[in-house]
């Protein structure tokens, strides 16, 4: 009752406290000791399995794969490939996934975004054996053969990544003047980033799983020392291919992860 | 005349305050639809002035501003800036010309606020030293200090704080002309009327050309030079100045759009000075007053809850000057407007 009258404007100016909402430590945020539970899980393992090997007693034919050389040579054939097929699926389906959300025609989204679900629907044994049957074995083969399998996580996560950026942070984008290209280049992409990374590491994982079928196709890889323990019953060597597939595929998982976190744009 | 689009712009970007709008027969036909969304809209906005675009949602009234920097384009029509056909301009380069602020804002959420404010001064090729001056400057203008904002991301400001980011960010480049659409709308009351009044001493020394729509008309009211009333398809029921409007509504349409209570949304228009004020001994109570610079509505707002008789009016060395009842308030209503006063006795 007895509060003075002012204007509303100036008395609420006075009050006013600007919100402030803690600034993102990011550094410490993305530096957590939840960070570091993969590398460490991933040691142990590759630890016990050391131990494991050493304790045992190998007979020719085991110690010819169970030895330092010819591990590191497979482990950068595996690598090779589905870093290198994952580096083609970004360098080809994000400018795919740009192209595609700019065209206006559904028939050609449908089209093409078929395309690549029949790439990875179908088995990836069926399109790795079938390319070497038309094509040729080796290494190219199964290269292309992971790109296909793994378009699409890429592809449509682009797309997706591209239409979820906000309709009002758009429409102020092309109202205060930037052309389609700035518009895409300046705004949608950067704020995509998280999504596209998303489908990449995706896409990464896919492919260091994926790649021990090379083996059939005379393309190498860990699938070698897996088939070869398997037909010859050498259970150790089959035992360490699969394991050193599996910590590279959560090593991988866990690089992107963390890439996807230190990637994303700041403010979002 | 091939270079005529470029002289043009320049001849818009040259001035900073104020540019006349013209819009003829302005028409936007959308396929499919069996009746136009904007018809035959003509209109004629002097420099600086200030024009509300009231009506219900739907009657096309943000289509019609949003066609004046073609983020829709016109199906016939014309529009124009100074003169410059705006519809033979390259619609990008127009838009650096032509503050836009929208409801939802659209600050860049992985921009800082300086780098936001900075878009436009970049898309003209401005220095970075001069970019970065002016983004100071608005800041300061629109009451964020800049020390503490302008590194901050728009996720960590207020509503309230991001809509004067919109506002500040839409002046960059000093346009002579500004679109904005329900800018405040997203606000809570306190903060809009906040932000009302800022903008209001903010276009008190710029002199925009602005066109502003909203779907509440007092707001239209509070800030409008003038107001265009606009029923379906963006029909002009009546284009005028908020005092007329509230005085002789042209129509049923607009008379039931103003609402009850016309008296005292006309109170929100005249200051405390315009009534005659009494004898400052006249005010009992020494705790409650109304400054000059205050609205009638204010006034009588105060007399309402206080109870009191008389109030205290001050000036803004806060010396009293005088007082105000209730029958000073009802004076001025009738000596201006008898036909209102008649009205409020209803």
């Amino acid at each position: 009752m007895t509060k003075p009258l002012t204007d509303p404007a100036r008395s609420s100016a006075t009050s006013a406290t600007p919100t402030v909402l803690p600034v993102a430590t990011r550094r410490s945020e993305i530096w957590s000791i939840k960070r570091f539970v993969t590398p460490a899980v991933v040691l142990v393992v590759l630890v016990v399995l050391y131990l494991w090997l050493a304790s045992l007693s190998l007979d020719s034919i085991e110690s010819r794969t169970l030895n330092a050389d010819y591990i590191i040579a497979r482990v950068r054939e595996h690598l090779g490939l589905s870093v290198v097929a994952s580096a083609l699926v970004a360098a080809l389906a994000i400018p795919t996934g740009v192209l595609l959300s700019r065209t206006p025609s559904r028939a050609i989204k449908a089209v093409v975004l078929g395309a690549a679900n029949v790439g990875q629907a179908t088995p990836a044994v069926g399109v790795i054996i079938l390319l070497a049957i038309i094509w040729q074995t080796g290494y190219l083969t199964a290269l292309v053969a992971l790109v296909i399998y793994s378009f699409l996580p890429v592809l449509r996560n682009t797309m997706i990544g591209l239409q979820q950026v906000d309709e009002s942070v758009r429409e102020s984008a092309f109202g205060m003047g930037m052309t389609r290209n700035q518009v895409l280049l300046r705004i949608e992409l950067p704020l995509a980033v998280p999504v596209i990374l998303a489908g990449l590491r995706t896409s990464l994982v896919f492919c260091v799983g994926v790649a021990t079928i090379a083996t059939f196709i005379n393309a190498g890889g860990l699938g070698d020392m897996i088939v070869n323990g398997l037909k010859l019953q050498r259970y150790p060597v089959l035992v360490t291919g699969a394991v050193l597939v599996a910590c590279i595929a959560l090593l991988i998982d866990w690089i992107a992860a963390t890439a996807e976190d230190v990637l994303r744009p700041r403010g979002t | 005349m091939p270079k005529a689009p470029n002289t043009a712009l320049i001849q818009i970007s040259g001035k900073t305050s104020g540019a006349l709008i013209e819009l003829n027969n302005v028409t936007k036909q959308y396929p499919n639809q069996p009746v136009a969304a904007v018809e035959n809209f003509s209109m004629t906005v002097q420099p600086g002035e200030l024009i509300m675009f009231v009506g219900p949602s739907g009657c096309g009234k943000t289509t019609t501003m949003k066609m004046i920097n073609r983020i829709i384009e016109p199906t016939s029509g014309s529009i124009s800036i100074d003169g410059r056909d705006v519809l033979s301009l390259n619609p990008s380069e127009l838009r650096r010309h032509i503050g836009y602020v929208i409801q939802q804002i659209g600050l860049f959420p992985h921009m800082t606020i300086a780098e936001n404010i900075a878009v436009v001064p970049k898309l003209l090729g401005w220095t970075k030293e001069k970019t970065s001056d002016r983004v100071q400057e608005l800041l300061t203008t629109v009451g964020l200090e800049p020390g503490d904002f302008a590194h901050r991301y728009p996720k960590q400001l207020s509503g309230g704080q991001q809509q004067r980011v919109g506002v500040a960010r839409a002046l960059a480049a000093d346009p002579p002309v500004m679109l904005m659409d329900e800018p405040f709308g997203a606000t809570d009351p306190i903060t809009r009327e906040k932000l009302q009044a800022e903008f209001l001493r903010l276009q008190a020394s710029l002199g925009k050309t602005i066109i502003f729509v909203t779907h509440d008309f007092d707001e239209a009211v509070r800030l409008g030079d003038r107001i265009a009333v606009l029923s379906n398809r963006s029909q002009i029921e009546q284009f005028d100045t908020p005092a007329n409007i509230l005085t002789n509504p042209a129509n049923e349409y607009v008379s039931s759009f103003i609402g009850r209570g016309t008296a005292i949304k006309r109170l929100v228009l005249v200051p405390v000075t315009a009534a005659k004020l009494g004898p400052a001994s006249a005010a009992t109570r020494t705790t409650s007053f109304v400054q000059t610079t205050d609205s009638l509505r204010d006034a009588l707002d105060a007399l309402v809850l206080t109870g009191a008789s008389a109030l205290a009016v001050r000036d803004e060395e806060n010396r009293i000057v005088g007082s105000i009842n209730m029958e000073a308030i009802s004076a001025v209503l009738g000596v201006e407007v008898p036909l209102l006063a008649r009205t409020t006795e209803n």
